[in-house]
């Protein structure tokens, strides 16, 4: 299948220098560099030491993953850069590596929305995206459910949070416990050990009259706050185990709940979760579980493909090349709140300087 | 030799292509809002107008600063990459330099000030014996803070603060022309030029904002 587009994509929307290559759906490379060591110390993410990072990472790691993918650079058909939503600085570091590697090759550019690259991703682990399909989307940053009928073109909110993140409360509630940031994988392990059904903590936005498919978990993380601060107030010892298990399974019921039922609502055959917070053991079990039992066919990606990563967007690239797509023009911006209904930045309709720009670059190098 | 010089540590947002002996083509626009929409394109103009393409280039030249973060790692990233790309070296020359090479002409033989805008109410300056030599580290400063003696001074910086700078004058802004010729000169004499990496001069701002990392749109 060589004829498939080998596209090579870049993401730096928060802390992770991301560079992937992918042919099509076939994922060939996935380098990663991270800077969350150096947040660690501030407990969540510092923009300008994010971005700092990615200045510094983004050469070796375009380098490593054409190395890991054994391609070379004049053979790729585009490059594909996130171009939001994310933290404008770091945006802008990935954007301005991708739209000079793109221009010195001669290739053309596609700036891709983060959050389709997160669905689109699920096409190296599982083939194809069914369409439609519904995606959770949950992490340190989002908490979306999107219906989708077609990744290039067409991405429909369902619900979002309507506070805090997912991940957030997780790295909150590690915070809390004294437990290190990220919270997350730190939670999960606990939680193994402890009891879920121990602490009855509330399940936001899951009232009668509440909207259908948002979310909600500022609630929930002041409550399991103050449950943790009043044993310690009373000089009881916190039972760490049991309060992460019952936290996580709060938040885990109410995502699976809400992305089930929306499937249901919709007559969606096929769910997919994506984000950091998919790679969470128990929101894996519990999504599987309640997918059955409605008729669901659900697509996780491996835990490595559902953080951050460039993979994801060279995935969302190479399917803009196969479908045709506009590929965007040179003066394309970082923008911090591209909405979610815009899966890429199409280059504007052709004016004469845009052709101008587009005939000087083809002709640059390699051609 | 062929250079293409690029700034974007000011709010000149500054190409130029330089064959060793004179300036070809160049382009300055300043905006200190849109560095990354203007900087590619520019450079795309810059070489439509000499009637060449990007891989005759033999090396970059990017000015490392210090500016404000921001737009500074525009120019940095776009030449780190243009010189991965085309397999040619990226050489940094401080911005201050770009300036105070300009200056030639416009300020006699003695010493001056180069200072540029550092927001925050302050400056970024270091002290110059003549249009080629820097005599102090580049800093950053209050001008409040500063005595530099009266000497003559030119930048963005030093005519936005007349108190300290009273004898202030141009060139305002850093062009890519000045920074290329400085760099052809340089390397024609065989000296190395600094590594393209950020002149930040302030540490980061640690603090994380609240609702940090929440980037799903409303
Ligand atoms: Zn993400």
């Amino acid at each position: 299948m060589t004829d498939e587009p080998l596209v090579l994509g870049i993401e730096t929307s928060c802390d992770e220098t991301g560079v992937g290559i992918v042919r099509g759906t076939t994922l060939l490379a996935d380098a990663i560099a991270s800077s969350v060591d150096e947040h660690a110390r501030f407990g969540g993410v510092v923009p300008e030491v994010a971005s700092r990072a990615h200045l510094e990472a983004m050469v070796p790691t375009i380098d490593r993953a054409l190395k890991e993918a054994g391609v070379s650079a004049r053979d790729l058909d585009g490059i594909a850069v996130t171009a939001g939503p994310g933290l404008a600085g770091a945006l802008l570091v990935g954007v301005s590596a991708a739209k000079a590697y793109a221009y010195a090759l001669g290739k053309p550019l596609y700036g891709v929305n983060h959050l389709a690259s997160h669905i689109c991703v699920d096409q190296l682990e599982h083939g194809a995206l069914p369409e439609p399909t519904m995606a959770l989307l949950v992490s340190g940053g989002h908490s979306s459910l999107l219906l989708s009928s077609d990744i290039t073109s067409d991405v429909r909110p369902m619900g979002a949070t309507i506070d805090d993140a997912a991940g957030e409360a997780f790295d909150k509630i590690a915070r809390v416990l004294n437990l290190g940031f990220p919270g997350g994988p730190v939670i999960d392990r606990y939680a193994k050990e402890g009891d879920p059904r121990s602490i009855a903590f509330p399940r936001g936005l899951t009232g009668p009259r509440d909207a259908a498919y948002d979310f909600s978990f500022s609630g929930l993380k002041t409550s399991v706050a103050r449950w943790i601060e009043a044993k310690r107030a009373a000089g009881e010892d916190v039972p760490v185990r049991d309060v992460a298990a019952s936290f996580q399974e709060a938040v885990v019921d109410v995502l699976t709940r809400k992305a089930v039922r929306a499937c249901r609502d919709e007559g969606v055959e096929h769910l997919m979760i994506g984000g950091g917070v998919a790679a969470n053991s128990r929101l894996r079990v519990l999504a599987q579980e309640r997918c059955e039992a409605a008729g669901i066919r659900l697509r996780v990606p491996r835990p490595k493909l559902c953080t951050d990563n460039g993979a994801m967007v060279a995935a969302l690239g190479a399917e803009m090349v196969a479908r045709g797509r506009a590929a965007s023009d040179w003066d394309l911006s970082a923008d911090s709140s591209l909405p979610v209904t815009d899966p890429h930045v199409p280059g504007r309709l052709r004016s004469h300087s845009h052709d101008h720009v587009h005939e000087v670059a083809k002709g640059n190098l390699y051609s | 030799m062929l250079l293409l010089a690029l700034d974007t540590a000011t709010p000149a947002v500054t190409v130029a292509l330089h064959d060793g002996t004179s300036v070809l083509a160049a382009s300055s626009q300043v905006d200190a809002r849109r560095h990354g929409e203007l900087l590619l394109p520019a450079v795309d103009r810059v070489l439509a107008e000499a009637g060449l393409r990007l891989d005759a280039v033999t090396g970059i030249v990017a000015g490392v600063g210090p500016g404000p973060y921001t737009g500074l790692r525009v120019g940095l990233m776009t030449a780190d990459t243009f010189g991965l790309a085309l397999g040619v070296p990226v050489h940094g020359l401080c911005t201050l330099d770009g300036l105070a090479y300009a200056a030639d002409g416009s300020i006699a033989d003695g010493p001056f000030v180069v200072a540029t805008d550092a927001r925050r109410k302050e400056v970024y300056w270091a002290q110059y014996a003549d249009s080629r030599t820097r005599v102090t580290e580049p800093a950053v400063d209050r001008p409040g803070d500063l005595d530099i003696g009266g000497l003559p001074a030119v930048g963005a910086g030093a005519l936005l603060y007349p108190d300290t700078f009273p004898d202030a004058r141009g060139p305002e802004h850093v062009s890519a022309a000045a920074l290329a010729a400085l760099a052809a000169e340089r390397l024609a004499a065989g000296e190395e030029l600094e590594a393209p990496r950020p002149l930040y001069l302030r540490r980061p701002d640690a603090q994380v904002p609240k609702n940090y990392k929440v980037v799903t749109p409303k």
